[in-house]
């Protein structure tokens, strides 16, 4: 436990220090998606909420457990819808010319 | 098979979710993150779904198909314009996940928790009810069913941090003994409290500091979920959504130049609002007509929008605006505050959704230095970030705040409701200014008339 414990740690230290070099490179222009992207990235607690809603150990474990998958699966599925609906929206003036225009 | 296949699932999905921020970093790439992050999402669920420990599918397979029939109209129907109150629904949604399974352990394996995994078990809890209701009443904020004026009352700041100190007294009673009786349904309770009192006492202009710092405490407490759960992916992800709240709200609070204690403990600008002076003072009154001459005499115009844009949903007759003096070949550039609007990049948001290429939205620090050269400013519903006491006046709530300079332009038209003062209550002297002119009524009205006027003017040919 406690080498997993520090493992645990290690990782979590790691990583926020990655999201904040990569949060950081984020232009003002992005933030709200990011903030939308964010969250439905967080929302992989869904992984926790299966397990314990397909246990079969207890009951309520199963009913948290279900409700905790309900919340988490529409964060990710309006998440990333509404972060791509967003992103599909920011266009140049001048495609630029390049191979791939991707604006209307 | 499972046993080496899932953790090998997990570490692509976390590789996934890193490279999805990476390219997140320009618009160009934007949406390849996009896919990545939506690829390992799926990966980590099937890898899930086939996992040994799971016996009972039903109960998933309602959950799934209730929280795609949700998601699917929250993410397709949604309004641009409800961006912030639907962002601060889903930290609320993604809290009581975090919060739910928290709880589920807990009276799944009490009383032997060790004592470190009671620790992450209970900041799991406290972050994630907290942000819970906080987000709850954020969006109610948002969406205009509370009241959007901050709450504020004598000892408020004792009240709080005493509701907080109590979850946390009652959560370090548990790491000592998981079975102590009560503690673990007070611990919640006194974080759903806390959470209320924590953003009741928040207005409108502070929201984007509020909803980023409610985004970092959701991914805190999916983090601690993970060191509870033993998942490094959990503690990855979690750590990537924090440490991404805590950025914004550094930003947003820089961006005021303010502490998160003065955003938080400070009930901002009420009080001078109560005190203020009754004093009326003259200001130059303009017409849509005049308005439209003075923009089509101009070679450049900077369009400063503010919350009051998004509260018309003027966005689309800006855009119009815009266009119409490019025909006439003046130039066109917006100017975007950090904390215009309600949430981090809500002025971009709602500029694009509006068609407005983003190759012409400039932030602060890149428009600041163009104003001197700029011929009209036209500054659609925002306030604070141009008021010029925030350089001037060492008294004034807004002080050291960086603004956009706009009185540097040769001429201002300043869009707005009324000569009401701005969520800081403090009064703005760049109304009185000589070169200033109001242009008073609804944005999305008053520019669409702009619009009709210089239609009607014959376009100048261009000096060659």
């Amino acid at each position: 436990m406690s080498d997993s414990l520090e493992t645990g740690l290690f990782i979590f230290m790691l990583a926020s220090f990655l999201g904040y070099a990569l949060i950081t490179r984020v232009p003002g222009l992005l933030h709200t998606p990011l903030m939308s992207l964010t969250n439905a990235l967080s929302a992989i607690s869904i992984v926790g909420a299966l397990i314990l809603a397909g246990s079969g150990e207890r009951t309520f474990a199963t009913v948290l457990g279900a409700i905790a998958v309900f919340a988490s699966t529409t964060n990710i599925v309006s998440g990333f819808l509404i972060t791509d609906r967003m992103l599909k929206m920011f266009h140049r003036e001048r495609p630029a010319g390049e191979a791939h225009g991707g604006s209307r | 098979m499972s046993g080496t296949l899932m953790p090998l699932a997990y570490l692509v999905a976390a590789a996934c979710f890193v490279l999805s921020l990476r390219w997140l970093s320009h618009p160009t790439t934007a949406r390849r993150g996009v896919k990545t992050g939506e690829l390992g999402m799926l990966l980590a669920v099937a890898a899930t779904l086939v996992h040994f420990e799971i016996v009972d599918y039903r109960s998933i397979a309602v959950a799934i198909v209730a929280g795609v029939a949700l998601g699917v109209p929250l993410g397709l129907l949604v309004p641009m314009t409800a961006v912030p109150q639907r962002t601060a629904l889903s930290h609320a949604f993604g809290a009581l996940a975090a919060t739910l399974v928290g709880v589920a352990e807990f009276y799944l394996h009490r009383p032997r928790i060790s004592s470190t995994t009671m620790i992450a078990l209970g900041l799991e809890v406290v972050l994630g009810s907290l942000t819970v209701t906080g987000s709850l009443i954020a969006a109610g904020k948002l969406q205009g069913i509370v009241r959007d004026r901050p709450w504020v009352f004598r000892g408020q700041n004792v009240v709080n941090l005493s509701v907080l100190g109590i979850a946390l007294v009652f959560v370090g009673l548990l790491v000592l003994d998981p079975g102590t009786p009560l503690a673990f349904p007070l611990v919640i309770a006194a974080s759903l409290l806390f959470g209320v009192l924590l953003v009741i006492r928040i207005g409108g202009a502070d929201m984007p500091t509020v909803i980023s710092l409610l985004n970092g405490f959701a991914g805190l407490s999916a983090s601690m979920m993970g060191f509870v759960l033993d998942s490094n992916l959990l503690i990855v992800a979690g750590a990537l959504d924090g440490s991404s709240g805590l950025v914004l709200s550094i930003v947003m609070c820089r961006a005021m130049n303010r502490s998160f204690a003065n955003v938080l403990l400070g009930g901002f600008g009420v009080e001078q609002h109560a005190a203020g002076g009754v004093e009326q003072r003259p200001v130059h009154s303009v017409d849509p007509e005049e308005t439209a001459f003075l923009l089509d005499a101009a070679r450049s115009v900077v369009i400063v929008p503010g919350y009051g844009m998004a509260a018309a949903q003027a966005q689309h007759k800006v855009r119009e605006l815009s266009d119409a003096l490019r025909v006439r070949g003046v130039d066109v550039k917006f100017a975007i505050h950090p904390v215009a609007g309600r949430m981090p990049g809500h002025m971009n948001v709602l500029l694009a959704e509006a068609n407005v290429p983003y190759d012409q939205l400039y932030d602060l620090d890149h428009i600041n230095g163009e104003f001197p050269q700029t011929d009209v400013v036209l500054v659609v519903g925002a306030n604070d970030v141009v008021n010029p006491a925030a350089e001037t006046d060492p008294a004034s709530p807004i002080y050291g705040m960086p603004i956009l300079e706009v009185g540097a332009a040769a001429a201002i038209v300043v869009v707005k409701r009324s000569m009401r003062s701005g969520f800081a209550g403090v009064e703005n002297e760049l109304f009185f200014l000589a070169k200033t002119q109001m242009l008073f009524g609804d944005a999305k009205a008053v520019i669409g008339e702009v619009v009709d006027e210089l239609s009607r003017l014959p376009v100048r040919t261009p000096v060659g």
